[in-house]
């Protein structure tokens, strides 16, 4: 239960002075004079979310909660309900995109991070990158070996661009939605304490994905285990960043179901970064360093040695 | 296509083809040299137009399609491609400025982005040219240090149009889009490679 103190009543002054006093603040304004001022504060969210707000070290986690019910009062069809979903400072994006890359045990990414302000920013973008980092590095990979070979003329396979956005973009949605699916649907069978809105589910899958970017440019070294090691410590990361975001939503539900469910998750993350790999970077074919000089007598050896 | 901040001269209706042409022409010139010498100033914002971008666009595309003979199924951007990345990307800038706040209506967003691909045409002439010369690496050298310069030129004029409209804590989340976007023509003008 928060501190007592930190519930009075505070004094809103115009939306600029109070975005410029506290840059985590949510506020509305009011277009139409004919709507009803919305000020009622929304319902607190269950206390069930005070063990995870425990280990949030932060006292305006409240605030944000108990105004995030009057967030998105606009109808979807105006600009402004969709603005909501971009309301993030430069701030706020650096420290989701850190707490990605270093997942804490026991402190949860939604909670500590996300608090109720999804964002639709970063997973747009880190997508949006990511895609170009993939079709990009691979182009440039399968150049570097490739380089020697008579045989070989450059291509700039700007087809697999489009395949990547596509696959990306399915992955970054298609799957959220299927989990977020599945968990209203356990939800009501079994009562969970914590529980995620879709656009809270599509913020973690999004920023999740960042630590592929780097992978994906050092995916150009064109040496095996190089490659298989970075597979491994992506998965790793971005597997701990899921499976310790879920594992709270679930762990209320039959034991075998929870572990299938993060098991489930962990395994199409895997399928996602080894299939990318297989399909936009070529296998490397000489274990040693790509042919720079005699190139056709090398390639030649290498073959004969495997 | 143009904003209507010239007086109201019905005279306009009345005058030579000449004179019509010659004055758009004459202001889509004198964008160009805003944006070839970029300084904090309002002429793209205040007076947008589209024909610039459309020109510039449209010449990029040619240059940058690869060749009527479909002989490899991988390679370069066709034309059409070309066309829908630009327009695409620069419409999805534009919202994304607009969804983070910015003050910046939407044509003239699209005006200026549109203008700064200009150093990145002039890069695809340049590149074009040096293709003419034996290919190998200095010739390599050559393209990359022209495309990493005229690149570092587009997005410098695109951030001393751009940067004012946006609120000041949120102006890296605006401008990233506008880098990456820019990169990647710059990649598309890189790789080109002749037939």
């Amino acid at each position: 239960m928060a501190a007592v103190d930190d519930l009075q009543f505070e004094e809103f002054g115009d939306a600029t002075t109070s975005l410029a006093a506290n840059p985590d603040a949510t506020t509305i304004s009011i277009e139409d004079p004919g709507e009803t001022p919305k000020h009622q504060p929304g319902p607190p969210r269950g206390s069930g979310r005070e063990e995870d707000d425990e280990l949030l070290g932060n006292d305006d986690s409240d605030k944000t909660e108990l105004l995030a019910g009057q967030k998105k009062s606009s109808p979807f069809w105006t600009f402004e309900y969709y603005q909501t979903f971009f309301d993030v400072d430069t701030y706020q994006v650096f420290d989701r995109i850190k707490g990605s890359l270093l997942p804490i045990p026991g402190k949860n990414f939604v909670r500590l991070y996300i608090r109720s302000n999804p964002d639709l920013y970063g997973p747009f973008w880190i997508c949006a990158t990511l895609v170009f980092a993939i079709a990009i590095s691979g182009n440039l990979s399968n150049f570097l070996i490739h380089l020697g070979e008579k045989t070989y003329h450059y291509v700039p396979e700007f087809r697999k661009v489009s395949i990547a956005a596509t696959i990306i973009y399915a992955y970054a949605w298609l799957v959220p939605l299927a989990l977020w699916g599945f968990l209203v649907w356990r939800n009501s069978k079994v009562m969970n304490i914590v529980s995620y809105s879709f656009l809270e589910i599509v913020c973690v899958y999004g920023y999740s994905l960042f630590i592929y970017i780097p992978t994906a440019i050092l995916w150009i070294i064109p040496q095996k285990a190089v490659r298989w090691i970075l597979v491994t410590i992506a998965l790793g990361i971005s597997g701990s960043v899921l499976a310790m975001t879920f594992w709270p939503a679930v762990r209320e539900d039959n034991r075998r179901i929870a572990l299938a469910t993060v098991v489930t998750i962990v395994l199409l993350h895997m399928l996602l970064s080894v299939g990318c790999l297989a399909y936009f970077f070529d296998a490397p074919e000489m274990d040693h360093l790509p042919a720079t000089t005699a190139a056709p007598n090398q390639t030649v050896a290498a073959a004969k040695s495997h | 296509m143009r904003s209507r901040v010239r007086e109201f001269d019905s005279s306009t209706l009345n005058e030579s083809v000449q004179n019509t042409i010659m004055r758009d022409l004459k202001a889509v010139g004198k964008k160009f040299m805003h944006v070839l010498y970029p300084r904090k100033s309002n002429t793209l914002l205040r007076d947008w137009d589209l024909w610039g971008p459309l020109i510039l666009c449209v010449t990029l595309a040619l240059m940058l399609q690869r060749g009527s003979v479909d002989s490899e199924k991988d390679g370069g951007p066709q034309f059409a491609e070309v066309f829908v990345i630009i327009w695409f990307g620069a419409v999805t800038i534009t919202l994304n400025s607009k969804l983070l706040g910015g003050n910046i209506s939407f044509f003239q967003s699209l005006c200026v982005l549109g203008y700064c691909i200009l150093p990145l045409t002039v890069a695809m002439l340049v590149c074009r040219l040096v293709l003419l010369a034996e290919l190998g690496p200095i010739n390599f050298m050559v393209r990359l240090f022209v495309v990493i310069v005229m690149f570092a030129w587009s997005i410098v004029a695109s951030t001393a149009f751009l940067a004012d409209s946006q609120p000041p804590n949120r102006k890296a989340l605006a401008v990233y889009p506008v880098f990456l976007f820019y990169f990647v023509i710059s990649w598309m003008i890189l790789t080109f490679t002749p037939q």
